[in-house]
Parts: structure tokens; sequence; C-alpha cells
């Protein structure tokens, strides 16, 4: 039987083409790889190469011919041996490019048993990829089941601290210290690479005294090179170990952000989930004081919008210790956006073995029952005074840290509209496709039967952040401009 | 403190100082089995790659589709020296022949083309984006360069775990000149990573000559300013491939660092499926198809090793079995279930 020549899609959106010109005519032998003909896209101009050997018995549409449908017959090639006398053309019947191949092996060839040369059968079930599997981890995994609250596949509740458990007060910087020495020693597989994080102590002492426990293996001090440490970081967790990759801030990540999210974010998805990426990527994010606008922005709205990343965002000591730790135990990518502003804040943190939060869950800080304000990372503390003063003047403000910023715990913050029915925003970061956009848009499209007012946001000024001390000061987000957002959704 | 300029200028005569090189690979002295065995997975793959470009044709293959066609020898050299279990390999965009040559299963890698269910990412990837975890295969990368620090980072894995690996990432002409490629050279130097980088120059980065983007041709020299010796080997000689690769394997697996490969090569084929290749002669690719093509050059080989032409008939029509049974189950096999949009985004639930 001869092989029919479909009209070729030479391009992802090609629906029909020219066929310009046949480099072959009928009675030619051809063999794969040769040129039968060029045709015309809409783009350019290609050649057509033959994939099947035999002989052109006939061709169909003749050079010169425009608007040649894709999938169109247009030449019939007989096997060797065939008869190459011209026959009519096939029906519609034969569409199915295997048949077509089928059919030039059976006439050609004896059928074969199939060998299969270099495959394996293993794959049509790919195994999950088991970090676990490596073989550095054994003994450390008998160590960490002491742990007290492990995260899981599931959802979990929060942990109990237990009645009368002693708090010590503790820098927020000390907090994601004590978290990641803990989380070391734990599994051998967490590591812990960038600049500076070995030898100097860290450029703002997060990493103090790590290299001193755990040596240069896992305390790993790299060249600038923020693009080429945050690919090599990504590689060694797709080959099963677990990094802690710290950006001096994220201001520098831009330069490595095609790994965190090309590269990290979209594997687990593009590999069907046969191929993970536990890695974090922390660092300070946002405004620090005075260093103007290349090195002061919130990169919180761009990681959230990317799915495949956990994105987290602490504000206390005690959560940037517990989500650090869930974080480094989680099977998936993370981005952990720090402050530098808040590193040498002390907060009560439970002094406990193992604390360890729940990714996903907002913590609401102060109970309130007049209006809710949301906010994350520094913008806490901010709201969390902003509600002092408004105490003050009569209106009881309940104050929610969302913590994590992908995935966004909307229950809480819906729950709390129910109560409240007015909600203001609080961001330290510009107001265009940020968090708070996400946050408004939720309550509008899921609250909006609980509003009894616009829900407002108090961010910072839609500038790049100036020097200027008395600039930088009007475009960051204050107390003062809550107190006014609260005042007018309360309509006061 | 000021230097002498006098002092300075005589500094800067003296030679560098010596540094240690790999020895010249010889052409691998390949059995009449192993002979067999580069032949058959040489010719796998063009068939395979044939046939991928026709299903693309039948518009059963969908956006970019980059065939390894005339570039078979690198990926069936290299792979027949690494440890399956033991070493890792990760390669860009053009992966199909890389999958192939490390024994991944035909069907899984054609059903991925056609986007089904049960290809090897689900049908969730595509050409560009597959991965074989199982047989220390990690993709299969998209963005040009990317592989590179990934790949070194899968080195900086081994050494960590100290698991007697060694990382085998592939670039070629086009992604040697991406500013992430020396960020991961300086760091593999630095730590002496067990990494072998194969630079697979097929003479043009889409359309772009090799002389036209490249200030240094010489691919594999890229690496002397960050100390990483590098070989230049004849691509299209499966055997002098794999020559390298033992030259190469040694290096890496005794401690020494990181060390380039550059492997002349040239694919037939358009960059993807919609390039029209017009930046070269038809004169030119016909030519090395008559001169330099790496299957026939092989067959000499088993000539000269006394393999009879119907043995080598018999193993065609075996490959042209399988191609034809992959292609058929790549065709039939069901589409992924609306379900599987939403899986895999995330391993965990928060």
């Amino acid at each position: 039987m001869p092989i029919e020549l479909k009209m070729p899609a030479l391009s992802p959106t090609m629906e029909e083409g020219t066929l310009a010109k046949w480099l072959v005519k009928e009675g030619d032998k051809v063999s794969s790889g040769d040129i039968l003909a060029e045709i015309e896209t809409d783009k350019a101009t290609m050649e057509f190469e033959a994939v099947d050997e035999g002989t052109l018995a006939k061709i169909l549409v003749a050079e010169g011919t425009d608007g040649v449908k894709v999938g169109a017959p247009i030449a019939l090639i007989a096997a060797d041996g065939e008869e190459t006398s011209p026959s009519p053309p096939p029906g519609e019947g034969e569409s199915s490019a295997a048949a077509q191949g089928e059919g030039a092996r059976a006439s050609s060839t004896p059928p074969l048993p199939n060998p299969s040369p270099a495959a394996g059968e293993g794959l049509e079930t790919p195994s999950d990829q088991k970090t676990e599997a490596s073989p550095i981890e054994t003994e450390q995994k008998q160590k960490a089941d002491t742990g007290t609250a492990q995260l899981t596949g599931k959802p979990q509740a929060e942990p109990e601290v237990p009645e009368g458990t002693a708090t010590v007060s503790t820098t927020v910087r000390d907090a994601l210290r004590d978290a990641m020495a803990e989380e070391m020693r734990r599994d051998e597989r967490v590591f812990v690479m960038g600049e500076e994080v070995a030898e100097y102590q860290g450029a703002y002492k997060v990493t103090q005294n790590l290299l001193q426990e755990f040596g240069p293996k896992r305390v790993v001090d790299t060249p600038i090179t923020e693009y080429g440490f945050a690919g090599l970081g990504t590689g060694a967790a797709m080959g099963g170990l677990k990094p802690v990759v710290e950006f001096m801030t994220f201001n520098f990540a831009m330069q490595a952000i095609d790994h965190i999210i090309n590269s990290a974010a979209k594997t687990n998805y593009m590999s069907g989930g046969q191929m993970r990426c536990p890695i974090v990527f922390r660092g300070p994010n946002g405004a620090a004081s005075r260093v103007a606008a290349q090195h002061s922005q919130n990169y919180g709205p761009w990681y959230a919008s990317v799915p495949g990343l956990v994105v987290i965002a602490p504000y206390s000591a005690a959560d940037a210790k517990g989500l650090l730790k869930a974080a480094i135990r989680s099977e998936d990518p993370v981005v952990f956006l720090e402050n530098e502003l808040l590193y040498g804040q002390s907060f009560d943190v439970p002094q406990l073995d193992d604390y360890v939060l729940p990714i996903g869950k907002a913590r609401v800080v102060r109970p309130g029952k007049d209006v809710t304000v949301v906010s994350y990372s520094i913008g806490v503390g901010v709201a969390l005074e902003a509600a002092e003063t408004l105490a003050g003047q009569g209106i009881d403000a309940e104050v929610i840290d969302l913590r994590t910023l992908r995935p966004l715990d909307k229950a809480t913050v819906l729950q709390s509209l129910s109560r409240t029915n007015r909600m203001v925003v609080v961001e330290e970061g510009w107001p265009t496709c940020s968090i708070s956009s996400e946050v408004i848009a939720t309550a509008m499209t899921e609250g909006f039967d609980d509003l009894d007012a616009p829900v407002l946001r108090v961010t910072n000024a839609d500038v790049p952040l100036p020097y200027a001390a008395n600039l930088e000061k009007i475009a960051l987000i204050k107390s003062a401009d809550v107190v006014t957002a609260v005042k007018a959704v309360c309509y006061r | 403190m000021v230097r002498s300029p006098k002092k300075a200028a005589v500094a800067a005569a003296e030679p560098i100082p010596n540094r240690e090189r790999p020895p010249e690979p010889a052409r691998f002295e390949a059995s009449r089995e192993q002979l067999l065995q580069f032949y058959r997975e040489m010719l796998l793959i063009r068939r395979f790659e044939e046939r991928a470009g026709q299903l693309y044709g039948l518009g059963l293959i969908g956006g970019f589709c980059h065939l390894y066609i005339g570039q078979e020898a690198v990926a069936v050299g290299l792979q027949s020296a690494m440890s399956v279990g033991k070493d890792s390999v990760i390669t860009g965009y053009r992966d199909h022949g890389h999958m192939l040559a490390y024994g991944i299963d035909p069907k899984v890698i054609m059903a991925e083309l056609t986007g089904r269910a049960a290809g090897i990412s689900k049908g969730k990837g595509g050409s560009m984006h597959m991965f074989s975890v199982e047989h220390g295969f990690y993709g299969g990368h998209g963005i040009v360069g990317a592989q590179v620090p990934l790949g070194t980072g899968l080195a900086f894995k081994h050494k960590y775990a100290e698991d007697g690996g060694v990382c085998l990432s592939y670039m070629g002409d086009g992604a040697i000149n991406q500013g992430q490629v020396y960020e991961a050279f300086n760091m593999a130097k630095l730590w002496d990573l067990p990494v072998i980088y194969a630079v697979e120059n097929n003479k043009y980065a889409m359309g772009t000559a090799v002389e036209r983007s490249s200030a240094e041709p010489l691919l594999y020299r890229r690496g002397e300013s960050f100390r990483i010796p590098g070989i230049q080997v004849d691509g299209m000689d499966v055997l002098a491939v794999r020559g390298a690769a033992e030259v190469a394997l040694e290096w890496t697996r005794s401690g020494k660092g990181p060390i380039v490969i550059e492997f002349l090569t040239y694919r037939y084929r358009g960059h993807s499926m919609s390039d029209p290749a017009k930046y070269r002669t038809r004169e030119e690719v016909q030519d090395v198809r008559e001169h330099r093509d790496p299957i026939e050059q092989i067959k000499r080989d088993l000539a000269a090793a006394g393999v009879a032409e119907e043995e080598l008939k018999a193993i065609d029509n075996q490959i042209k079995a399988t191609v034809v049974e992959a292609a058929k189950f790549a065709e039939e096999a069901p589409e992924p279930e609306p379900t599987e949009l939403s899986t895999n985004v995330l391993v965990e639930s928060y």
C-alpha cells in the first residue's frame, strides 16, 4: 500500500501553505532525509524532507498551488517492490501517522520481534522522587522523628503551646539563626549558601556561628554571583539536598529570578510530579533605611504571583523561627522574605524543642470587633501601632498577620471580615498589582455581602524609593495613614 | 603601594605557572558488540527524530520541537561511558536524543511529545521538559544555559554526598555565551566539583553562526580563565567522543574538578521545526551528510570489524519497528484527564 504524504505543518501556527516547488518527480527513488519539496508557510519557505523510503509514485498537488491545507495529501510514495503506477488517492480512512508507518514496514519488511534496544520498561509509572533516598540521610531521619510538629502532606492546626510554656525574648535575627541551626542538626541534607554567610558571619549576622558549628562544607561562602549560585542551589535541590540560599537582599535576587521561577517553581509540575525542588531562598526584603530605590523593593507580590512557589513573610521572631523551620522541611521551593529593620527587634519565642508552624495560616495578632486590618511583615508593626491609637479613640481594630503570602489564608481574612464588615490592608510596598490588590479582590469576590464600606489600603507611594530623609519618610507607610484609612471605612 | 611598571612588565612576560592538563584523548577501541550497540543507539535516535518530525508535520506534536538529527554520536558516545544510578545528566531543550541514549523508553518520550497522559511528564512538560530521576536524567530545560548552574548544583550534591557520581552537563554553542555559564564555571573550579561540561558545537545558535556570536570561537578554551581545562573532539565520530568521555571521567572522578569538552558536530535539521535554515546552504548540509555522517562513519568501523550488511539490516528493521511502535503508542494513548490541570503544582498541601 502506498504511503500518503501530507501537507506538513511547519510551524506551530501554520494552517495552510503554498507548494512552491517539487524537487523530485514521479518515479524517483527517495530515501529518508531527501528533500522532496519546498513549501511556503505563513513565515518562510521550508524544505520538506522524506521520512520513508520508496519511490515517488504520484504527485497529487502540483507545484505552485496556493492554499494547500495542512494534512491534505500531496503525494504518494510506494515502498520498494510495490507497484509504482499512479493509483487513485486513498480515501479519508487512513489518517493516522502510525498506520502509515505500519503500512510502510509491513510492505517492505516482515514484522520482527521488538527488542527495544535502549529501553527499560520501568517508566510507565514514574516513581516519585524520594529525596529521603539520599544515603547521607538515613541516620538523620532517626534523629528527626523526635520532632513534635512535623509538616505532613495535610494541613494541620497550629501547635499547642502548652499552658505555662516559658518564652524567651529573642531577636528576629537570632530566631532565624536558631531555626537554621536546629534544622541543620536534624537533617544532614540541609546546608546554607550565599554571600558572606560563613567567615564574615553573615552580612546581617543572621548566619552567625553556623560556620563554627557546621563547618565549611555546610556553610558555604559564594562569589557575588546570584544567578549562578541560585541555579547551583536549585540543581543541588533537584539532586536531593535541601539548600538554604541566602540573598544578601532580595533586590539582588532579581539577577537570579529565572532560576527561582523557571527552574525551581515549575519543575514539579513540568515533570508530572517526578522531580522536586526542596529549596529555601531567604534574605531581607523591602525598604531598609536610606538605601534608596535599588535596595528597597518589596518582592512579595512578584513571587506570590507564581504557582509552584510558597512565599512566606513573617513579622515576629516566633513566626520567623517556626515558619523557617517549616520552610526548610517543606518539599516545595520556598521564598522566605525577611526584613532588615525587624532583625534587631525582640519578641517572645516559646521555649520548645521543636517549634514548627504551619505554612499557609494567617494569625490574628490583635483581636477586635470594629474593623479588620490585614498586613504582613513590617506592616504588621505599623498596623498594631495604629490599632493602639484607634483604641484610644474608641475603635477596636482586629489585626491579621498573613505570614504566608502564597498560599494566601483567605479563610482567616474572610472570617474576620464577616465579623467586622470593614477592612483596611497595610502593605510596605507599591500599590499596583500587590498583595493588597489580591486581598481586596478576595474581599470583593468572596466577601462582598459582608462589606459595609469599600476596602481601603495603605501602601508606600507609587514611586521608586527616594534617598532624602524627608522624602523617604513621606513615601513609606505610617501608622497615622492607617488611622485615617480605618476612620474612613468606619465612617468616623 | 605603587608597583614599578618595569617590574610589572617583567612579571607579565613570565609564563603562567603550568597547570596539570588531561591527556589528549584517543579514539576508543570498541569491541564488535560495543560497535553494534553504538550503531543501534544512534540509529534509534535518528529514526525516532525523523518520526517525531513527521508527527509534528501531521499536527500531532505541537509547540517547539528541536530535533537531534546529525548530532547522535555525541550523546551516544558520552552516555555509554556514564554509570546510570551513580552519575547524573542534565541538558537543554534539544533533549530527545540524550534521553534515548540514556536508555529511557522511546514510547514514553514520544507520548510526551504528543502530550499524552502516558508521557514521561504526564503530558505536562512537552518536548523541552522531560525528566527521569530514576535514570539520573534531570531534564530537559527550556531556558538557554540554565542547565549549566543546575548541573553544577548536581555536581555539588555528588561531592557533598560523597557518592562518587559525576554530572554531565550539556550545552550548545549558543548557551556557552550566557553569563550564568561563567558564574557556574567559577564555582565549579573554586570547589573542584565533579562536572563535565559537554559543549555541542553544531555551528549555529538558532541562525547565528559561531563566528558571528563568539569572540573566542574555540569554545573548548572558554574555561581556561577559570583554570578549567578544555579539549576539542570530533563530535561526528562516536569512538572519538567515547575516548574523550574516558579522559573526562578519569579527570573528574579523581577529584581534579570540572572539565570542558567541545564536540564539533552538526545538526541537519533547522533549530526547531519552524526554522527554514536559510542561514546556510543546502550544499553545506549535504557535504556533512556525505562526508561526516556519524552513522555512515560507524558503518565503516563495523565493516572493518567484519560485521555483515545483513546483520545491520536486521538492526535497521528492529529499530524501525521500535519507532513505529512508539509512534503508535504516542498517538493512541489518551490525553491527560482534565483534573491533572491542577495536580503537581506543589508537593505538599498547606
